[in-house]
């Protein structure tokens, strides 16, 4: 499987386009990471435990992603996107999603 | 009066921790990016040139979520009841932004590539306007690396 933000992948050439495909996940964090970004938020600069949540979070995504993929039988996944938003006070939601494909040798 | 006044200890903890961090951040930012400046391109790019050796394609991402300080927290809110540039926040977002990118490109370098294509940069607010929660600003940069000699496509 191949995973892209590419539209095409060289040397292939797409022999059928399977659809949109994606992959999602919402999560909070819990209590001790968001205290610690409390008293970030004093003094400013990267909150780690977010930084980390989200990280765990798009990897989880692009896995759905990838399951979803295989399950139509896609040879790779182009154009991929991210996106991440808050939906509810302390969890969001981080997005993948893009265009699955079967391809052939050029 | 003076019993207020500890309200302001976060602003100037903030002004004075904030301001020495911030310097200390943009120092190191600038020594990774002149240490990758020969070694690894970034391209927005979508579409590999032909005449580029062909490798595995590896999907990577950098990202940082910061959050602004005491300090600034304060004189963007005067700022926006005055309107105009909110230099608070530009500093924050310039910094977060070539750190999500340095990631980006410190991760392609440990594999081994030198080309990342169809980068995009994204921005997100976590816990947006609930005051309850701390907030913080997400920079994700992500792209398609270049790996050569890899593995070959299958």
């Amino acid at each position: 499987m191949i995973l892209t933000t590419l539209e095409t992948v060289p040397g292939y050439v797409t022999s059928a386009h399977l659809g949109i495909v994606n992959g999602s996940t919402v999560r909070s964090k819990h209590f001790g990471r968001d205290f610690m970004a409390g008293l970030k938020n004093i003094v400013g600069g990267e909150l780690k435990g977010y930084t980390e949540l989200l990280n765990e979070s798009r990897q989880e995504a692009i896995e759905r992603l990838k399951q979803q993929a295989e399950a139509i039988g896609a040879d790779a996944v182009l154009n991929i996107r991210f996106a991440t938003s808050s939906i509810a006070a302390g969890a969001a939601e981080v997005f993948a999603y893009g265009t699955a494909v079967k391809l052939n040798r050029a | 009066m003076i019993g207020y006044l500890w309200l302001l200890l976060p602003v100037i903890v903030g002004f004075i921790v904030g301001t020495y961090l911030e310097h200390q951040h943009f120092a190191s930012i600038r020594a990774r990016e002149a240490a990758l400046q020969n070694r690894v391109f970034t391209y927005t790019g979508r579409v590999i040139p032909a005449d580029i050796a062909p490798g595995e394609l590896r999907l990577l991402a950098g990202s940082t979520v910061v959050s602004v300080d005491a300090f600034k927290r304060l004189a963007a809110k005067l700022h926006s009841f005055f309107g105009g540039r909110m230099t608070a926040y530009e500093s924050l977002l310039e910094r977060a932004r070539r750190e999500a990118v340095l990631r980006l490109r410190e991760k392609a370098d440990s594999l081994g590539a030198t080309l990342i294509f169809g980068v995009r940069i994204e921005t997100a607010a976590i816990n947006d306007g609930d005051p309850r929660l701390s907030t913080g600003l997400e920079l994700i940069a992500y792209g398609t690396a270049l790996i050569p000699h890899g593995r070959p496509l299958s």
